[in-house]
């Protein structure tokens, strides 16, 4: 068996001409925790997207088990798919179903299950998230950090083997972000699965992650475990770990020369 | 100057062909979204309660608004029609003409229209905040078709709705019509409905009738769920796309009702 | 909301719109007069059936024995061939007279029966054979203004002078398709 689950190789993708990745490599190990950070707009979440087959690469290939995902037909997507959880950025959750049939929709839809267990199994999985007694409320009653949770409880629910996670940070306060924190940790160790986290928050990233992927400019700009990161003297990577305003990523979006065009009367 | 006319009439024909090509390419989409619909709608036949839950949504609580007018209707189709007919002398025909205008045409009409304006709008609205939202894709994710979950299901109970939304209509409208007629005006109860029943026939009028709901039902949910599927992901997006749910619904029914009543007579 | 509560108003929903259909057929429309058990057919030919459509009546004192199932046109005898469904409990004589009837003077024609004094009934696919065409209203009319014209030049009997008196009216030339088969006669 490859230790690899999943495996990006010479990775390209854009949107009309204007191309978002060039040639991306990584590879994800089973039973890791690991982490592409990138500022926004690098094109973090897409990746998810390409692992999850929603898009098509334009260059390149993704490998999940082995399997090529953009040459499988709609079945065959649906049965990787299976194999995944996702977290999306705002929690996603189905609002027109209460947390409860949330987290109950995936065994709904893919297993024949009985009631009961479906009961037991979906307060385990909001039981490992804390929220057993929230089962009954609707998800437009959570608190931003609880959603979170909910959605994770939800992407866990079929025991996948691989978890993505989409800024699963983005808009916590300090506490849930601990626990959201260590729950993505626990989960992983506890399931055996390998969890993909897309973020920008180093500070919490460098604490539990296994390795790190820096993307920039469509290219993997860094990569290694936190300490080997956090001791890089690569320009790109300690302006982003340590949160500086400008350097090798410009403050300015690419423009003309300022003084020309303010003097100048055609744009 | 002739340059400036020049460039004007190439803007105006370029707007002309923009707006031609966008109608064509949404027209394709939407008849897409049509096909994928039919072809997955196994799921919302064998999970029935998911259209039963839509039928409710979508009919039974259209029924205040679907019901009142109806009344109102029908009273004013006796008032308008018995002022009209007594100048003939022919007042006992106002049966005839309530029962014959509800059920050829403002039955399935004024209820399709009723429905894009109830219904339809809630349905766009609801699946493009799924979207925007990104429920839709959290489905995908799941490995479950959101054309099967939630469009599908939709779609079938809009069609079921309809018909029974524009009998209840028509019904209703007759019961307002007979009340002003009857104990308001004075005309002869017995008359009032046996020259209705000599003149109604049950397939040229109200089998008829109920064919146009059928095809109204059928263009109006799918249009607003076209519109919903197809809206940007935005607030905007979302209110321009009820906003157009209920135009392009409301042309539709106009225009299939014209046809319809040409091929009905003409057979 | 409860999935319980959800199916029961559905039901309802479901019923009502079932029994305001069922009340549209049964009350508003025809379907309780329309549905004849078991029937037989008869045809009738016709030189003119007017505006005679299927589906048009067919009553026999007043009441609704039958309906005009089709209507064909015989290209051998130029007539029309209308064909009749009456219901098995009325049984008619061999003789019966097929004749096309207005409701009022504008309404939907419809065809009246007549009963002879035959003792053999009419059976499936037998042909009523005495039949009166449909009073066409242009003929009727302009048979009418032509009986006026002539009235007054009747005892004189000369065809001569009907003539110029129909010009002195300056009619229109609806009197002269009246007068066309009446002078040619003469």
């Amino acid at each position: 068996m490859n230790s690899n689950i999943v495996e990006i190789d010479n990775l390209s993708f854009g949107y009309k001409g204007r191309m978002l990745h060039q040639g991306i490599n990584m590879v994800f190990p089973r039973g890791k925790v690991v982490a592409i950070m990138g500022g926004s707009g690098s094109g973090k979440t897409t990746l998810l997207r390409l692992i999850g087959g929603q898009i098509k690469p334009s260059k390149g290939e993704v490998r999940v088990d082995g399997q090529v995902v953009h040459k499988q037909d709609r079945e065959g997507i649906y049965k990787l798919r299976r194999k995944m959880g996702m977290l999306f950025q705002h929690g996603a959750l189905f609002t027109d179903l209460s947390v409860f049939e949330n987290v109950a929709f995936p065994m709904r839809e893919h297993t024949d299950l009985p009631e009961s267990m479906i009961r037991d199994l979906v307060l385990m999985k909001l039981n490992a998230v804390g929220l057993r007694g929230a089962y009954k409320l609707m998800p437009t009653e959570l608190s931003g950090g609880m959603a979170r949770r909910v959605a994770i409880a939800r992407a866990i629910a079929l025991d996948p083997n691989i978890i993505m996670y989409d800024e699963p940070f983005a808009g916590l306060d300090p506490i849930s972000m601990g626990v959201v924190c260590d729950l993505i940790r626990t989960l992983n160790d506890a399931l055996g699965a390998t969890s993909i986290i897309v973020t920008h928050d180093v500070e919490e990233t460098f604490r539990f992650a296994d390795y790190i992927y820096f993307v920039a400019n469509g290219v993997v700009a860094a990569e290694g475990t936190p300490e080997e990161l956090r001791n890089s003297n690569l320009p790109f990577v300690h302006q982003f770990v340590f949160g500086e305003k400008d350097g090798p990523v410009p403050f300015h979006y690419a423009a003309g020369d300022y003084a020309s065009e303010m003097l100048g009367s055609d744009l | 100057m002739k340059s400036g006319i020049l460039v004007a009439l190439v803007r105006g024909f370029r707007m002309v062909g923009r707006r031609c090509i966008d109608g064509i390419w949404r027209l394709g989409a939407g008849m897409r979204l049509f096909w994928l619909t039919l072809i997955s709608s196994g799921e919302s036949f064998r999970r029935f309660h998911l259209t039963i839950r839509e039928v409710y949504f979508t009919g039974v609580m259209s029924l205040i608004i679907i019901l009142v007018s109806a009344f109102f209707v029908g009273m004013v189709l006796g008032l308008q029609g018995y002022h009209t007919l007594q100048k003939y002398g022919s007042s006992e025909a106002i049966g005839v003409l309530v029962a014959l205008a509800l059920v050829r045409e403002l039955g399935p009409v004024v209820t399709a229209l009723l429905f894009a304006g109830r219904a339809g709008t809630a349905i766009t609205a609801e699946i493009g905040l799924m979207k925007a939202t990104e429920q839709l894709s959290a489905m995908e994710m799941m490995a479950v078709s959101p054309i099967a979950r939630v469009v599908a299901p939709r779609f079938w109970a809009g069609v079921i709705a309809m018909p029974i939304l524009a009998a209840l209509f028509s019904m209703v409208g007759i019961l307002g019509g007979y009340l002003v007629a009857v104990p308001l005006i004075g005309v002869d109860a017995g008359a009032f409905w046996s020259q209705m029943q000599a003149s109604v026939d049950w397939q040229h009028d109200i089998l008829n009738g109920v064919i146009k709901s059928v095809v109204f039902g059928v263009a109006c949910t799918m249009i607003a769920l076209f519109e919903g599927y197809d809206a940007p992901p935005t607030a905007e997006g979302v209110s321009r796309a009820t906003t157009r749910t209920v135009v392009t619904s409301s042309l539709a029914v106009l225009g299939l009702d014209f046809i319809l009543t040409s091929f009905m007579l003409s057979v | 909301m409860d999935r319980t509560t959800i199916d029961m108003w559905v039901g309802i929903f479901v019923t009502l719109g079932v029994a305001a259909l069922l009340g549209l057929a049964m009350k508003v429309g025809n379907l309780t007069t329309n549905t004849i058990g078991e029937t037989y057919t008869v045809t009738a030919n016709f030189e003119n059936i007017g505006g005679l459509k299927p589906r048009a009546p067919v009553k026999s004192a007043g009441v609704v024995v039958g309906r005009v199932a089709d209507i064909t046109f015989d290209s051998a005898t130029y007539e029309a061939v209308v064909s009749l469904t009456i219901d098995k409990r009325y049984p008619f004589p061999k003789d019966t007279f097929a004749n096309i009837y207005t409701a009022g003077l504008l309404g939907e024609q419809y065809i009246g029966l007549e009963a002879g004094g035959d003792e053999a009934s009419l059976a499936n696919g037998d042909k009523i054979t005495q039949t009166q065409d449909a009073v066409v209203l242009e003929k009727m009319i302009s048979q009418f203004l032509y009986n006026k014209a002539a009235e007054p030049a009747a005892p004189t009997g000369n065809s001569e002078s009907t003539k110029p008196e129909a010009d002195a009216l300056g009619a229109s030339p609806l009197d002269n398709i009246g007068k066309q088969p009446a002078t040619t006669t003469e």
